[in-house]
């Protein structure tokens, strides 16, 4: 077995990244991203919908973890030395573990941490975890990504 | 405008109701059309080409234009919310990315979803969600774990 891991760098795994800006959920994102998923649940569009489940306002589907994860993996991706390259990265994984939904109205930051990288034939598997909290610093999401980087010769 | 036929088929009455493995709590197929993939794309901000152009999608080897991973999960979930009644009750939504979804520049690309009790413990019951498209399932292990009372 050689070291050899698609390349990426095994010194990922542990580094320190600093929390992403804060990113501040719109009412209209929400109903952007809704209709997007093919959403159909008024939680996701009506105010009055959401504040019947008890929510401030409306609710944002699911996946919309996502979009501030995402921020995590750019800066992932913009490590000069991870020896990623978004060409040859496939999303293998993706899970999110909720303490509550995303909320209209919500500033959130995402705090990221590679938390594995395995070699599979030439390929990394690499895991990071993008851990979102509230303005009051109250976890409300850990989005966690699996990507698999490809050797580096296509 | 995509189409979206079926919705929540409540054969167990409500989330709330009793769950018994087996159930299937929602169901619906959704119409991708090249327009989705777009409208995702600006919802989303993931602005990958594979997902719009062909040229892009044929030239790294692709056999056409794909949806986005994270639209076939966020649509597939989105199946439940109905019956769920209140998304707060989704304590842990996970996939494996297994087969691509090729999207028609005309017919587009159908994708069916069908929701499953698939374990009932203290508490917690995890739903299986089987997604297909041309008659493969597309994702692996999805599986949706909610809070019943």
């Amino acid at each position: 077995m050689s070291l050899k891991s698609g390349s990426v760098n095994p010194e990922l795994v542990g580094r320190d990244f600093p929390p992403t800006p804060p990113y501040l959920v719109g009412r209209e994102k929400v109903r952007e991203f809704a209709r997007a998923v093919f959403a159909t649940d008024p939680q996701h569009t009506d105010p009055a919908a959401a504040q019947a489940l008890g929510y401030a306002d409306v609710v944002a589907p699911p996946t919309f973890a996502m979009v501030v994860q995402d921020l995590t993996l750019q800066q992932l991706l913009g490590e000069p030395d991870s020896g990623i390259e978004l060409s040859r990265v496939l999303h293998a994984e993706q899970r999110f573990r909720y303490s509550r939904p995303i909320v209209a109205g919500d500033e959130l930051i995402a705090q990221l941490s590679v938390t594995g990288i395995r070699t599979l034939g030439g390929n990394a598997m690499v895991t990071s975890d993008a851990e979102i909290t509230d303005a009051a610093g109250d976890h409300v999401v850990t989005a966690t990504s699996v990507l698999l980087v490809g050797e580096g010769d296509r | 405008m995509s189409a979206s036929t079926g919705s929540a088929t409540g054969s167990t009455g409500s989330a709330t109701g009793a769950l018994a493995v087996g159930d299937v709590v929602a169901e619906r197929t959704v119409q991708l059309t090249r327009e989705s993939l777009v409208r995702y794309a600006g919802a989303s901000g993931d602005f990958n080409p594979i997902h719009y152009r062909d040229d892009v999608a044929a030239a790294v080897g692709l056999p056409g234009v794909l949806a986005h991973g994270m639209l076939t999960m966020g649509l597939s979930v989105e199946t439940l919310v109905p019956w769920l009644g209140d998304t707060g009750r989704i304590v842990e939504y996970g996939v494996r990315f297994t087969r691509p979804v090729v999207v028609d520049p005309e017919t587009g690309a159908e994708v069916t979803i069908v929701a499953k009790v698939g374990a009932v413990e203290e508490g917690v019951a995890r739903i299986d969600l089987t997604v297909s498209h041309g008659g493969t399932t597309v994702l692996g292990k999805a599986q949706v774990r909610i809070r019943v009372s």
